[in-house]
């Protein structure tokens, strides 16, 4: 028998008995920012490819989320924090090296950028909205002419902010579940995923629905894939990595990740899509929250999952 | 009704603390006030003392900063006890010091109408009152003898004093007859005199090292600790002898995994190999020693087959390990130990222990026991004190003639009446010793106690024995006092000076103080004609040519060895051993005048009946018995203790890590609280063990209470060792129950 | 400069005075600690193997926790000691996730804290607390460049291991096997 244990009662809070320094908080994060990262990514693309009119849900309704979701977003970060005073200092410095560093520069970019969109397409959900000041209608007009390359901007931000969710991770060598470069695909397809949903939602043209339940399927497919691919990777690797797939391969989280992540958050929910497709009638809201759910569920199993596994030594 | 005299009381009746409390509030409030406090941090201040988180004493420098924070403790450069370096309690001691559950205030015990019985708080004078009046009455009634002190650790010479002033000489320790006292006769028997504390080992210069039992590197005694470093620096051969895969069998050469309770048989066949392959010290043991022949004819038949049937040591082990005694001889030691009070004939263990010493030649030798020096303090002036016309002893007519100190064990049966005898005790003084937990067998304790007119208890922590006490009286912390002066033997003589680092908490007093108000209570200030500690302490010092300033400056002062007494035997000369033949008895003959055998015999142990399993109880490094249970500083390192269970056990009774389970012994007696389960391949399949000193039922001690369970509890048979009176402890089996079974505990 | 520190496991008792000591040196609020003590056994009874090992953080050459940190509080200062600026740390805990030894926690103040070798005592040429205290004196300190420091002694006469060497950090705490 090997017994390996710590004889000077060292309990940490949040580091032991295991790791848990990261709550509800950075999956939270994570999950809006991959969300509004998909918001982006299909706004950016459609109306690149002068779908505005045929997706109005896509390019112009779901992007003026886009703001609220990234505030929550910080908003969960900054509850993370927890020298909350000094959150200043994280743009005092460019950190290459550190994805926290560059979550916060993208996230700078980023939300401005979506606020100005969501302010062109704001009478999409207010209709007599009006700007009050002359100069904030001027504005508007000043935006509104270069919406072109905003969407290209979008589109392109969008991905890195959706790989960037899994990056934050995979970054981590000392988290062998995380260490994988399969996260940062993976996470992207969860927020195009969770943002082809929501449009799904948002839509009330039918054409557009089925367009996005395509697109979703098609995302589901290329995220399942990539679980199997990421779980088969740790399988082929060191002993730490068998180890840590093993939370999901009859571990601790295996359960909850196979029910929640992969059944209801991935194969009910396109099961159901098919079916809508195939002329069900299936009440919308069902399947996407479902995907939602599963796309929450995703990071914050990784979340934990990963704080669990470590290097033996 | 007896049964009801004495009602356990926790503390936590009546408002205690609440009015001293609001005083340290208060203090503090001035000091912030007046911005003293983040200024005066900056400024940090020295006192010397020695710690008292054991019997090591090791000398010390306590840090505070200038808003009377102890910083933190760091052992004195100088000092041969610790080197510059405490044991994790010395540098955790600052816990004793900040723990918010100290008693605080003198309590006495008093019942209402409704004949429930409280402690209510009382001024000092109150508290010395009612035990004066309580000591002069039995003092009438009885006569002084008839109050006894146990006391360990500092303050004994302070309350010893007092008891001896006023006419008793019942003064004992737990750190005798539950402790060393075996080893002390065993030694006495052998060589002439006892081993005292330290003990005078060089394991820093000894070529190879033999544990019986001993589990240096849990048990903390520093010194050792150090030296067993250096010895394995040094590559010297440590051979460890214990049931149970100890921190320093995994640190040995040799690991013996005895089967407990057959260690003689083992040393029987070492001093038979040794012996027979002429493996021993000729020279000296022709020179030195007395009945070499007996003691062969004697071992004759005790082979290293033989003790493999019984030890389950295989016999090339013990024929290589004799060698590589013999090989290192004499700077090898076979250690003598210190919590030997085992199966009962442990005094004839520590016998076979000397005896092998005494073949290598190890005695007086380097790598060997060096021979100690120290210092003697004169006595501060005071009349002779009144002969006791009798003492415990009486008790036990005719027996432990050999023991050279009071059995605490003994004041307790002397305490429960008989007919035969006139001297049963009828009050007791007990200072720095948790008596519940350290005495084995507490129904009899708890009975004494029943039988008793006045209980005093003086420590610095609500503890088990307080609840029984009448009056408790709380003394401050050693951080927080004077003391007597240090003056241990070692290799050279030193004097360690103890000085308050700040000034008592609470209501708290030193003892020395206690000892002198209550002297005069009791009208003997003839004996205590001095001011305060001070006086006496520079008094004291001046006589030695020191004084308390130079003290104060240097913490610890290194005197020089007597001249005329080398620190190993000098080769050339005679020596003249204290024993009746002036030799080292290998056959001792004061064993023979008392009827007792002059040589070690083995006799077997019962074992444990099925699914039972012995217990094996032993240290933590990180705590000293209970007295740190409670220690923020130290629970924080360690807040339970476990019960270490094998794992082929653990699978015969469904037991897994961390689960809490209650411990049965033989006698059908139950922990009172449950523990948590420890599956390791470090202890055997036929025992258990854990650390002593957890499981306290005060409800007062918050981090203490209920934490982890009590060995002492389970120590319901108790094997007296029929030469000095030691109570063996290691004959109890328990078995295990997963659920609270119906009956409670002893505590 | 290279600070490092080697510890024998062949000495270490496990009796966590380090821990203690580092405790009361540093203001380490209970709780807490920034050291602590692994004991692994091996073996069936009675053949059995123990190690037991003093761990803090392993002030790496290559460490995570500095590269990860987003404001540049984690820092290498003056001999490779790796140090945490309390005022310049959020607290975003990256570095704890950054870390294969567990090595760092949130102080209850907000800030992530952890061993700094004591750089304030090593600064006045003292040895660091843990080192200081321990009985058994089975830890090391010093510089590496320095032939003559009691951590370059002891490796070139004995055998050592780091922990986990496959995370890539390149510790700086070794210990002695
Ligand atoms: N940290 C710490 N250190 C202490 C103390 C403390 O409270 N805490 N107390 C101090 C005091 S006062 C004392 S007396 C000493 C006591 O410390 P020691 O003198 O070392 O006590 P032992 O009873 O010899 O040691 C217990 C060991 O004996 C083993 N043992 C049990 N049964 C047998 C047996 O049948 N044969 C053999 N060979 N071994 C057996 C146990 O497995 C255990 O490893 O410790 C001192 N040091
Ligand atoms: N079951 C069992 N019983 C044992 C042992 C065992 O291993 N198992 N070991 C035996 C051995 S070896 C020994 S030496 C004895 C030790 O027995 P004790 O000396 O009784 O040991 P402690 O439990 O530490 O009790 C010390 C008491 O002193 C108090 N105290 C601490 N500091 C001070 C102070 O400065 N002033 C005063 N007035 N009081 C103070 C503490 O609060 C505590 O109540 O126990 C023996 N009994
Ligand atoms: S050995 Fe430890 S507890 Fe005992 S006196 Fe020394 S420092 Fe204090
Ligand atoms: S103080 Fe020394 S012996 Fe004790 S645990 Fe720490 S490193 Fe080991
Ligand atoms: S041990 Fe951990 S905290 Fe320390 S330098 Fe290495 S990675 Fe950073
Ligand atoms: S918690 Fe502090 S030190 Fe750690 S990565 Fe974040 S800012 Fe840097
Ligand atoms: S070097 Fe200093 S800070 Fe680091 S563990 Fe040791 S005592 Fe603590
Ligand atoms: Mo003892």
């Amino acid at each position: 028998m090997r017994e390996e244990i710590i004889i000077s009662g060292r309990m940490n809070p949040g580091i032991d008995p295991v790791l848990t320094a990261w709550g509800w908080e950075i999956p939270v994060y994570l999950f809006l920012g991959g969300l509004a990262a998909g918001l982006l990514f299909f706004a950016g693309l459609y109306y690149l490819l002068g779908k505005a009119k045929k997706y109005p849900a896509a390019v112009r309704k779901a992007p003026v989320l886009v703001p609220v979701l990234l505030a929550l977003g910080l908003f969960a970060l900054f509850l993370d924090l927890h020298h909350k005073p000094y959150f200043w200092r994280l743009y005092t410095t460019i950190k290459l090296q550190s994805p926290m560093s560059w979550g916060a520069w993208t996230l700078m970019l980023i939300t401005p950028l979506s606020m100005i969109w969501a302010a062109l397409h704001i009478r999409e959900w207010f209709p007599n909205w009006d700007w009050k000041f002359q100069w904030l209608r001027d504005l508007e007009k000043f935006f509104s002419a270069y919406k072109k390359q905003m969407a290209w901007a979008m589109t392109i931000l969008g991905l890195i902010l959706g790989i960037y969710t899994g990056i934050l991770f995979s970054a981590f060598n000392a988290r062998p579940l995380w260490n994988t470069s399969i996260l940062g695909p993976l996470f992207l397809a969860s927020g195009l995923s969770a943002g082809s949903a929501l449009i799904m939602l948002i839509s009330n043209k039918h054409k557009e629905r089925r367009v996005f339940a395509q697109i979703d399927l098609i995302v589901i497919a290329v995220e399942f894939f990539f679980i199997i691919h990421m779980l088969m990777g740790f399988q082929a690797s060191t002993q730490v990595q068998i180890d840590a797939a093993q939370i999901f391969l009859g571990g601790p989280l295996t359960a909850p990740f196979w029910i929640f992540v992969v059944i209801l958050g991935m194969i009910v929910p396109a099961v159901l899509e098919i079916m809508e497709l195939r002329h069900f009638k299936i009440p919308v809201v069902i399947p996407v929250s479902l995907i939602l759910f599963g796309s929450f569920m995703l990071r914050w199993l990784i979340s934990n999952a990963g704080q669990l596994s470590r290097y033996l030594y | 009704m007896k049964t009801t005299r004495r009602d356990f009381i926790k503390i936590s009746a009546l408002g205690l603390g609440a009015a001293t409390i609001g005083g340290s509030v208060a203090t503090a409030a001035t000091k912030s006030f007046f911005g003293a406090d983040k200024l005066n941090k900056l400024m940090t201040k020295r006192t010397a003392t020695y710690c008292e988180v054991c019997f090591w004493q090791c000398a010390a420098w306590a840090y505070t900063d200038g808003a009377d924070n102890i910083k933190k403790v760091i052992g004195h450069p100088d000092d041969p006890h610790c080197n510059g370096r405490l044991c994790p309690r010395g540098t955790g001691g600052v816990g004793m010091y900040n723990d918010k559950d100290r008693l605080k205030t003198p309590l006495i015990r008093v019942t209402d109408k409704n004949g429930k019985q409280t402690f209510r708080e009382a001024s000092w004078d109150e508290a010395f009152d009612v035990i004066a009046q309580g000591m002069k009455k039995i003092a009438q009634e009885h006569g002084p003898e008839c109050v006894a002190l146990f006391t360990h650790g500092s303050g004994g010479k302070f309350w010893g004093h007092l008891l001896k002033a006023y006419g008793s000489n019942n003064i004992s320790a737990p750190s005798y007859a539950q402790c060393r006292g075996p080893r002390e006769v065993a030694w006495q028997g052998t060589f002439g005199e006892g081993l005292g504390s330290p003990e005078p080992i060089d394991i820093r210069d000894t070529k190879c090292l033999v544990l019986i039992g001993s589990h240096l590197g849990e048990n903390m005694h520093n010194g050792q600790i150090q030296e067993m470093s250096d010895a394995i620096d040094k590559d010297a051969t440590i051979i460890t002898v214990d049931p149970r895969f100890s921190t320093a069998a995994s640190h040995s050469k040799y690991w013996l995994p005895i089967k407990p309770a057959t260690d003689i048989a083992l040393l029987l066949s070492w001093i038979h190999v040794l012996i027979n392959q002429g493996w021993y010290d000729k020279a000296y043991v022709e020179k030195h020693t007395y009945g070499f022949e007996l003691l062969k004819t004697h071992v004759k038949d005790f082979t290293p087959e033989w003790a493999y049937g019984i030890t389950t040591i295989k016999p090339d082990v013990i024929r290589k390990t004799a060698r590589e005694m013999f090989n290192a001889a004499p700077s090898v030691i076979v250690h003598p130990g210190r919590h030997v009070t085992w199966y009962g004939d442990d005094t004839q263990r520590l016998r076979a222990v000397a005896i092998l010493n005494a073949l290598l030649g190890s005695w007086g030798r380097r790598g060997g026991f060096y021979l100690s020096d120290g210092i003697s303090l004169p006595q501060f002036p005071h009349p002779p004190y009144p002969k006791p016309k009798r003492n415990w002893k009486d008790a036990f007519p005719g027996q432990y003639n050999l023991a050279d100190s009071a059995l605490a064990n003994g004041i307790c049966d002397a305490t429960l009446p008989a007919a035969s005898r006139d001297c049963t005790i009828k009050g007791w003084i007990v200072n720095g010793t948790n008596l519940i937990f350290t005495l084995p067998n507490i129904e009899n304790t708890k009975k004494a106690i029943e039988n008793l007119d006045l209980l005093v208890v003086i420590d610095t922590m609500p503890m088990e024995i307080t609840g029984y006490a009448d009056v408790i009286l709380p003394e401050c912390t050693y951080l927080e006092r004077y003391d007597e002066l240090r003056t241990s033997r070692h290799r050279y003589p030193t004097i360690a000076l103890r000085e308050p680092a700040v000034e008592p908490q609470y209501n708290s007093k030193p003892g020395w103080w206690m000892a002198k108000q209550l002297g005069h209570k009791l009208g003997l200030d003839e004996y205590f004609k001095y001011n305060d500690i001070e006086e006496v302490l520079d008094w004291q010092l001046k006589q030695v040519g020191s004084s308390l300033d130079e003290m104060k400056r240097l913490g610890v002062k290194k005197l020089d060895r007597d001249a005329f007494a080398p620190l190993y035997f000098n080769e050339n000369e005679a020596v003249e051993f204290f024993t009746n033949t002036g030799k080292i008895e290998l056959y001792a003959t004061s064993f023979i005048n008392e009827g007792f055998d002059p040589m070690p015999k083995y006799t077997p142990h019962p074992e444990p009946p099925e699914g039972y399993y012995r217990l094996n109880y032993g240290r933590a490094p990180m705590h000293t018995f209970s007295r740190t249970a409670n220690n923020p500083n130290l629970t924080d390192l360690m807040d339970e203790n476990t019960v270490w269970v094998n794992p082929k056990v653990a699978k015969v009774w469904s037991l897994e890590n961390d689960q809490y389970v209650w411990l049965e012994n033989q006698d059908g007696v139950v922990t009172s609280f449950p523990i948590k389960v420890r599956v390791t391949e470090r202890i055997r399949w036929d025992s258990v063990y854990m650390v002593h000193g957890f499981g306290h039922k005060n409800e007062k001690l918050s981090r203490a209470n209920g934490r982890g369970a009590s060995d002492s509890e389970l120590i319901t048979n108790v094997m007296v060792d029929p030469i000095m009176g030691g109570t063996g402890m290691r004959g109890n089996f328990v078995t295990f129950h997963t659920k609270k079974p119906a009956k409670g505990g002893l505590l | 400069m290279r600070y490092a520190m080697a510890i024998d496991t062949k000495k270490c008792v496990g009796c966590s005075d380090c821990v203690v000591a580092c405790q009361t040196e540093n203001d380490v609020p209970i709780g807490y600690c920034r050291d602590w003590v692994v004991e692994v056994t091996d073996g069936t009874y009675p053949q059995l193997e123990t190690e037991i090992r003093s761990e803090r953080c392993n002030h790496c050459d290559n460490s995570p926790c500095v590269r990860c940190c987003p404001t540049g509080a984690s820092h290498y200062a003056e001999g490779g000691i790796v140090l945490v600026t309390k005022n310049e740390c959020i607290g975003c805990g990256a570095c704890i996730q950054s870390c294969p030894y567990d090595a760092r926690y949130t102080h209850p103040d907000g800030y992530v804290d952890k061993c700094t070798f004591c750089m304030h005592r090593v600064k006045k040429g003292m040895e660091p607390a843990c080192v200081a205290v321990c009985p058994t004196k089975c830890m090391y300190f010093g510089d590496l460049d320095d032939p003559n420091s009691p951590v370059s002694k002891i490796l070139k006469t004995r055998k050592f291991k780091v922990l986990a060497p496959e995370a890539g950090t390149k510790p700086n705490v070794y210990y002695l096997i």
